[in-house]
């Protein structure tokens, strides 16, 4: 490996240029194509913002509405308004709920965010832990049932698995609420953050199912792998065994691959809470995507694109650099 | 220790029996229109009713078969359209060194966003419905398959009897046709059998979130929506049958699967 190490900062400042470009190219591109895709909907954003009242409104007044939100131009034109609005800052205004995108994003993914983060951090810590008690076990029956119930967990449907939730420990024994961030009636400030835990429970229990399988079987593979190595057979050699030579020896390496795998998967976490705040009808940024493409509200669906696009790639981009960076480390242990 | 191939067969055997079943028997009732009877609604899993009824009073056990059996028609069919594409894609990319730049840059501009969302502007472009739901999972399903099959499709293409037989003057269609096709078959074939529980799942999803078939076509994922507005009312099982039979088919098409992928490629899994 080449990497000019007597100059760290100016390589990873190279790195970090390089990952910038990238990103906006990538950003470029998406937007592109999605505006391209959005722009031939036969849902007609005038009908949609209107409702039945339309049949009222006179074609007149039809094609007034039309300029007015420029609808009249051609494509490339109204891209060009867009994309200059965008790097003013300004992603449009948002029909559905009647405030500016960037103000209607924040405030859902500030939401969405305890939601993703509970899930994302419970995910990685359960898959991680039955990935290694799989491995402790290997090829005996513990290993097996672990096998079997991940691969359970990773062809369940997010949404049944919701349903079953809610139909559990919501309507069976009421324990926990139905619905929503916080008691309907209440406002945002008056909900304690005792009342916010518990109406978040489920949908990050169910998020949570959904992703430990995936890790789990990774991790499985990966302590499998390093068990039939030869510095664990000189381990074994010397007395070695058990739960302290899989912390001891195993464990650093099987949680990389997991770690990438779990900042690479940022993305399918963001599709499973579409569909778990729609199940839990929690007001996060996954319900404001599906009422944005059921109602056919275009700005806020550009905005949400352009966000889950940077969501992703950073996600991307933390996993590659945290391997790179892990396979650096090894070397220059491997040197010594 | 050597293969012994014979505990696969008999998996791939019977998950192979279990689809033929479930396709059979929702094929049979699939002309049948499910009756209502509003004085049976909402009534939990009985003798006459094994899986319940819904709201209307129609039995919940023919339209979850029938669901079972449009899932089953959608899952094939899409899969095996994202699968064509991503043949189509690996193939363009030996092209020319440009090609090969361009389909890397549609593939990444698709894992770019979240497949759910890509989903969503895929369905609303088409308009919704049963064409929006086929042509958003059909369309979504490729660029993972397409990155394995581009590798691949570049190993054999450098391998030497590829690059014998293009200096002996093969043409790039025939070389295409008897040096990459058989062996990109094996990788194509499993792959796409893989993508079958996620366009079923995804297909499911579309339906569920409410971009997807009409209300009165019979859809496991639609089912699951409806349950979702009756299970504060109690309605446990208008959930939990769906959704078994949707697991049902995605496990059995998976056991299949990966029957086969282990009968082919011999390896071992836990």
């Amino acid at each position: 490996m080449d990497v000019p190490l007597s100059s760290p900062l100016s390589h990873s400042g190279y790195l970090l240029l390089k990952a910038l470009l990238r990103l906006a190219g990538l950003l470029c591109l998406v937007s592109v194509a999605t505006f391209v895709l959005l722009s031939y909907s036969p849902i007609d954003p005038i009908k949609a913002y209107i409702g039945n009242d339309l049949l009222h409104v006179p074609p007149e007044q039809y094609a007034r509405i039309a300029a007015r939100w420029g609808l009249d131009q051609p494509l490339w034109l109204r891209y060009w308004h867009w994309f200059t609005q965008v790097l003013r800052g300004d992603l449009g205004y948002s029909m559905l709920y009647n405030a500016p995108v960037g103000e209607v994003i924040g405030q859902r993914f500030a939401a969405s965010f305890l939601l993703l983060a509970g899930a994302w951090l419970l995910s990685g810590f359960f898959g991680i832990l039955l990935g290694l008690c799989a491995g402790r076990y290997l090829n005996r029956w513990p290993d097996r049932f672990i096998c079997r119930f991940a691969y359970l967990l990773a062809s369940l449907p997010t949404f049944w698995v919701g349903l079953l939730l809610l139909a559990l420990f919501a309507v069976h024994w009421p324990l926990l609420p139905v619905c929503c961030a916080w008691t309907p009636g209440l406002s945002a400030d008056e909900a304690d953050w005792l009342m916010r835990a518990r109406h978040l429970l489920l949908p990050v229990a169910t998020l949570t199912l959904l992703g430990v399988g995936n890790i789990a079987l990774h991790t499985r593979g990966r302590v499998a792998e390093v068990l039939a190595s030869d510095f664990i057979r000189y381990a074994r050699a010397q007395g070695d065994g058990g739960w302290p030579m899989l912390r001891f020896h195993v464990l650093r390496h099987a949680l990389t691959p997991a770690l990438c795998l779990q900042f690479a998967s940022l993305g399918e976490l963001i599709g499973g809470s579409l569909l778990a705040e729609k199940v839990f009808s929690y007001p996060g940024l996954g319900q404001a995507t599906v009422d944005a493409g059921l109602r056919g509200d275009i700005p806020l669906l550009m905005g949400i694109v352009l966000f889950c696009t940077l969501l992703v790639f950073i996600g991307n981009t933390v996993a590659s650099v945290l391997l790179a960076r892990i396979n650096r480390g090894w070397e220059g242990e491997h040197a010594i | 220790m050597l293969f012994n191939p014979l505990p696969s067969m008999l998996r791939l055997g019977f998950a192979l029996i279990g689809l033929a079943l479930l396709a059979a028997y929702g094929w049979s009732l699939s002309a049948q229109d499910v009756p209502m009877d509003l004085l049976a609604r909402q009534q939990p899993p009985s003798l006459a009713h094994w899986f319940g009824t819904d709201q209307m009073g129609r039995d919940l056990w023919l339209r979850a078969f029938q669901g079972t059996l449009t899932s089953l028609e959608l899952g094939l069919g899409t899969a095996l359209c994202s699968g064509l594409l991503a043949m189509v894609a690996a193939s363009v990319s030996l092209i020319h060194p440009r090609c090969d730049v361009a389909v890397r840059l549609v593939i990444d501009a698709m894992l770019a966003l979240p497949h759910m969302l890509l989903l969503i502007l895929i369905c609303f472009t088409a308009g919704g419905g049963m064409r929006g739901v086929i042509l958003a999972v059909a369309l979504t399903h490729w660029p993972k398959l397409a990155l394995i099959l581009c590798a691949e499709a570049r190993r054999i293409a450098c391998s030497d009897y590829v690059v014998l037989a293009r200096c002996q003057g093969m043409g790039a269609l025939r070389r295409w046709r008897t040096h990459l096709l058989p062996g990109l078959l094996p990788q194509w074939f499993i792959g796409t059998l893989l993508m079958f529980p996620h366009a079923v799942l995804h297909s499911a999803a579309l339906s569920f979130l409410g971009f997807g078939l009409a209300a009165h076509e019979a859809s496991l994922g639609l089912l699951l929506a409806d349950a979702l507005r009756y299970l504060a009312g109690g309605g446990w099982w208008l959930a939990l049958f769906p959704g078994l039979m949707l697991l049902l088919l995605v496990l059995l098409f998976d056991q299949a699967t990966r029957a086969l992928q282990q009968l082919w490629f011999g390896s071992e899994k836990c």
